[in-house]
């Protein structure tokens, strides 16, 4: 296996020390997907584990002390998060902060803005959700209507988000809005909204896997301070193209070097193992099922292709031979590993894979069910698979747009 | 890309600029079609050997460079480009992978340096029959006085005609598909007891039967213990050859690719419908992940890592997928130019199939796979 280098023993030893007095042992591999974005959690434990990683600034690892991150080299980082894996341990701090806005409000924002938003986010004190998509604007993001007047020492915004994430929970939304309705891309400037303001309404919407993260949200005369403006004016547009390159990285699970696609959505679990269990194995020890077993064994292949890719990606990225082409490909690689693997367990598992709640099924089988069903939104969000392979075609391979647009 | 040190970086442009300029697929087609005896053009093996390209896996007191596979797959890469024709895949990384790690110091010295040099020509003789099986395994060796001989015949043998010495899997113990019992030997081309006769395969490139009737034989190895050195050799080759598949699925896309660019109708070029934009997405899409299989297996080997035939099966098998698709795509987007036997598309089409079947189909490498995985 690739060797990344750079392992310090030292920081090593700090870090484990520092794990064995500050996890809770009794959260040992209770890390839940989504954290972050679901409920403020009350366990005692629970919070001050976050209290603990917030403070010390390993919820971000990477990102710079000044602004409550952790400092750490991402060889360091490495050596973290295996020092954790060890334990059981994980990062109680996430979501969209730490996901996608806190890396792009690094990248774009004021010293002002980022003293005030980044420590928030490194210690979990403020939970972020995303105001893109509109009913009426979806694969066609830049065609979004909200509107955001310039009432001179503030702007006036009107209108309504869709599959809004977390917006239930969340205490600020990042947004696109329409400041110039004579351009398309270049009216659109990226602001930052409370969602306790006056005027803001929040209605959860449930899913096809049933309860959900995703709501609407509604905008009727919210009054966002003009400090609240990230980049320049009617200069949105380059800034959500950043911001979402980070949520399709998060989405594809192409994050780290134990990345089996799939990200946060779909399911965990190995086909192979679980079609052990369920179909059985014949003499040789193989999978009883044959066409099962070659279709399993391609899964795992592609998935193996999908994790080599991430860890490829990661190393020519720190080689400075400049950002690499395979970057464009990871989330449509990573989602369809994801949807494979969710579609596969489902079929192992036959009727006992499609239980919708109750008894007669494991708690893994039922989340089997509702992560095959989440699962089914990785490829239609964050830029649809379709979306993605306009911008392959776009921008990787030079062929030309047939709309004229510039996405 | 995987990231590469200077001297890898050197030896990737230098094999780019000599294939591009001295090796195009216009002196493979021209080999092709004046029916050279060997299935390649000498002189332009001797050019790549004078480079060293012969030399790059052999150790240094043995007249090569100990450069390393993944090095020897950059070179790959680009002579698959053009589909340069030469036993740079059979000799210099298959045989002198054997010899390397099976041969005695007096074997080295006899084959490494005229290996590496291209004075010399060794290949794999493994297969008996249509598919790559390497514990099938017929062919019989006997001891005769201090050496011994083999009898049997071996099928479809890369750059058989070429070869000046066969790597030859034979039985000196159990019944045909047992993997214990399997020896490996060194055989002269010119001994007695030798007889081939040239294949004539669809992409044009060397193969040959060869068939042994007690001819002297060295041992190459421990005797009985032969399949275990056979997996590790045929695992450098596949790995090879994946590197050799994966300059030639690019070249097959990025011509793919131009063509798409230029060829107008309905007053626009084509590359602008989206339903060949996606296809060409999808192709980009799996040639990246093909890549990073490829560079994996071979860096696996540079490391001696123990995923190594795990690795490798990944990377022939998602590498010969990818190189259907591509060959396939190349021909189905040019339309009926592509059909021509003028256009190269043909070429790549006719070369991917056989380099599919080469050391082991995409069905034998997901079979592996999941047995090295216990499914």
């Amino acid at each position: 296996m690739a060797d990344f280098g750079g392992d310090t023993d030292a920081f090593r030893n700090e870090a484990k020390a520092w794990l064995e007095a500050n996890f809770p042992p009794s959260l040992k591999g209770k890390g839940g997907m989504m954290q972050g974005e679901g409920p403020a959690a009350s366990s005692p434990d629970f919070n001050a584990w976050t209290k603990a990683m917030g403070e010390k600034g390993w919820g971000v690892p990477t990102w710079p002390k000044k602004y409550g991150g952790g400092g750490l080299t991402p060889a360091e980082a490495r050596v973290l998060q295996q020092e954790m894996n060890k334990i059981g341990a994980w990062n109680p701090i996430g979501g969209m902060g730490t996901m996608m806005f806190g890396p792009t409000l690094l990248e774009y924002g004021t010293e002002e803005q980022k003293m005030e938003h980044i420590p928030a986010i490194a210690t979990q004190k403020v939970r972020w959700c995303q105001g893109f998509s509109e009913p009426g604007a979806g694969s066609d993001l830049a065609s979004l209507s909200t509107k955001a007047e310039d009432k001179g020492d503030h702007f006036l915004v009107n209108g309504q988000k869709i599959w809004t994430s977390g917006g239930q929970w969340a205490d600020m939304c990042f947004c696109l809005v329409r400041t110039d309705n004579t351009k398309k891309h270049e009216g659109i400037s990226f602001v930052l909204i409370d969602m306790k303001d006056p005027g803001v309404e929040v209605r959860p919407i449930q899913l096809i896997a049933g309860a959900s993260p995703f709501c609407e949200t509604f905008f009727t005369d919210v009054k966002v301070p003009k400090a609240n403006l990230v980049g320049p004016l009617n200069g949105g547009w380059a800034i959500a193209k950043r911001l979402l390159q980070h949520e399709r990285s998060g989405i594809s699970g192409g994050g780290g070097a134990g990345a089996r696609g799939g990200g946060t959505f779909g399911v965990g679990g190995s086909p192979a193992e679980i079609a052990k269990e369920y179909v059985g194995v014949d003499e040789a020890g193989r999978i009883a099922d044959s066409d099962l077993r070659s279709r399993v064994t391609s899964h795992e292949m592609d998935a193996k292709a999908f994790q080599l890719t991430a860890i490829r990606t990661m190393m020519e990225a720190k080689s400075n031979q400049g950002p690499s082409a395979a970057t464009s490909i990871m989330k449509n690689a990573g989602t369809k590993v994801g949807q494979d693997r969710a579609e596969l367990i489902i079929e192992i598992m036959g009727h006992q894979g499609l239980g919708w709640e109750g008894e007669g099924f494991s708690a893994e089988e039922l989340s089997f069910v509702r992560g095959w069903l989440g699962g089914k939104a990785t490829t239609i969000f964050g830029g649809s698979q379709e979306i993605q392979s306009n911008i392959i075609s776009k921008r990787i391979l030079g062929l030309p747009d047939p709309l004229n647009q510039s996405n | 890309m995987a990231v590469l040190t200077e001297e890898q970086s050197m030896l990737r442009d230098s094999a780019r600029t000599w294939t591009q300029e001295k090796s195009p697929v216009t002196a493979f087609r021209k080999v092709r079609d004046a029916g050279l005896p060997l299935a390649y053009d000498p002189a332009a093996f001797a050019e790549m050997a004078e480079m060293g390209w012969t030399g790059v896996i052999i150790p240094e007191e043995y007249g090569g460079s100990d450069f390393g596979y993944l090095s020897l797959g950059l070179v790959l890469e680009e002579t698959g480009r053009t589909l340069t024709a030469s036993p740079l895949l059979s000799s210099a990384l298959a045989a002198a992978s054997a010899i390397i790690l099976g041969g005695s110091a007096a074997q080295k010295e006899s084959w490494l340096p005229k290996i590496a040099a291209g004075e010399a020509v060794g290949t794999l003789a493994i297969d008996e029959g249509p598919h790559h099986n390497p514990s099938k395994v017929a062919v019989k060796a006997a001891k005769a006085g201090a050496g011994y001989t083999v009898s049997g015949a071996k099928t479809f043998v890369l750059e058989g005609m070429a070869a000046n010495v066969f790597v030859v899997s034979a039985r000196t113990s159990g019944g045909d598909n047992d993997k214990a019992g399997i020896s490996l030997f060194l055989v002269d081309a010119g001994a007695k007891g030798v007889s081939r006769k040239a294949l004539k395969l669809a992409d044009s490139r060397g193969a040959a039967n060869v068939s042994f009737d007690g001819a002297p034989a060295e041992l190459l190895g421990e005797e009985g213990k032969g399949y275990e050195l056979l997996e590790k050799v045929l695992d450098r080759a596949r790995a090879g050859l994946s590197a050799e598949m994966l300059g030639a699925a690019l070249q097959a896309f990025e011509t793919t690719l131009d063509y798409l660019k230029v060829r107008v109708q309905f007053g626009q070029v084509i590359g602008s419908f989206q339903a060949l934009q996606h296809r060409a997405a999808k192709m980009f899409t799996d040639l990246e992940l093909a890549r990073s299989c490829v560079e994996a297996a071979l860096t696996a080997i540079d490391n001696n890592s123990p995923d190594v035939p795990e690795l490798v099966s990944l990377a022939k098998a998602k590498m010969g997928d990818t190189l259907h698709l591509v060959s396939n795509e190349m021909v189905q987007m040019h339309g009926g130019i592509g059909m021509t036997d003028a256009h190269d598309a043909g070429l790549y089409l006719k070369r991917a199939r056989a380099a599919e079947a080469t050391y082991g189909s995409q069905a034998f490498h997901r079979d592996r796979y999941a047995r090295i995985q216990g499914y």
